[in-house]
């Protein structure tokens, strides 16, 4: 069997979007797929060493929230102060319940099995992010290194 | 049930955790040997029946056992 290429862009930095990419990518190495993800923007936040991702339901109507609080909490609630680390907690709690991977050991396996990740230089340059802050073996470049893989990608997409 | 070399408990866990460790044990086999998954995520019954057509590796059984779902998986 030829093996077939996977090329991920990784735009967001939540808790919650910061799961398809990592998802996909260790999925489809376990299917025998060639990955690779590039992370830009917000992105670079799933490379760090610790991650710290919070997730919120501020602008998110999508989101369920426990005791259908969603339906009679004012939007102003969510915007308290502590309420996102009380949903980042939450989230995290319902994940660990129901037998979901943490994102440490997600991208833990990606790495494990392969998934090549590339970190965009220009987001580093203009957030002053500190390269030591990012996991090891993690490569970067441009908008070019990107197409070079995806060139030739059969799946590629845009989270 | 027939024979299987290996047993693989993935009880518990969620999307897509059943097919990531169920790779990594059939990487420790022998071509032809075959792996036995516990696994109580309703999603792994399609998931491994994907996993086998993409893989090559043969999904001998599949069915269900004290409200689990039970794989036999056959190393390519």
């Amino acid at each position: 069997m030829e093996e077939k290429k996977l090329a991920i862009i990784a735009t967001k930095g939540t808790l919650d979007w910061a799961y398809p990419p990592f998802i996909l990518a260790s999925t489809a190495a376990a299917l025998g797929y060639e990955v690779q993800i590039f992370f830009t923007f917000y992105g670079l936040q799933l490379v760090k060493k610790d991650l710290n991702l919070k997730v919120s339901s501020l602008g998110n109507p999508g989101m369920p929230m426990p005791m259908a609080m969603d339906k009679w909490f004012p939007v102003a609630f969510q915007a308290l102060p502590g309420m996102e680390s009380m949903m980042t907690s939450m989230m995290k709690k319902k994940m660990k319940d129901k037998g979901v991977a943490s994102l440490e050991e997600l991208r833990e396996l990606s790495a494990e099995a392969e998934v090549k990740m590339v970190a965009c230089q220009m987001t580093v340059d203009l957030f002053d992010m500190n390269p030591a802050d990012f996991i090891d073996d993690l490569e970067f470049g441009g908008a070019a290194t990107f197409f070079e893989f995806a060139g030739d990608a059969d799946i590629t997409m845009y989270i | 049930m027939a024979d299987f070399d290996q047993e693989l408990d993935a009880s518990g866990l969620n999307c897509p955790l059943p097919i990531l460790r169920a790779k990594k044990a059939i990487a420790g086999l022998e071509s032809g040997q075959v792996l036995r998954i516990i696994a109580t995520d309703p999603g792994s019954v399609k998931d491994f029946e994907a996993f086998a057509k993409q893989t090559g590796n043969e999904l001998m059984e599949s069915g269900e056992e004290d409200g689990k779902f039970v794989f036999m998986m056959k190393k390519a």
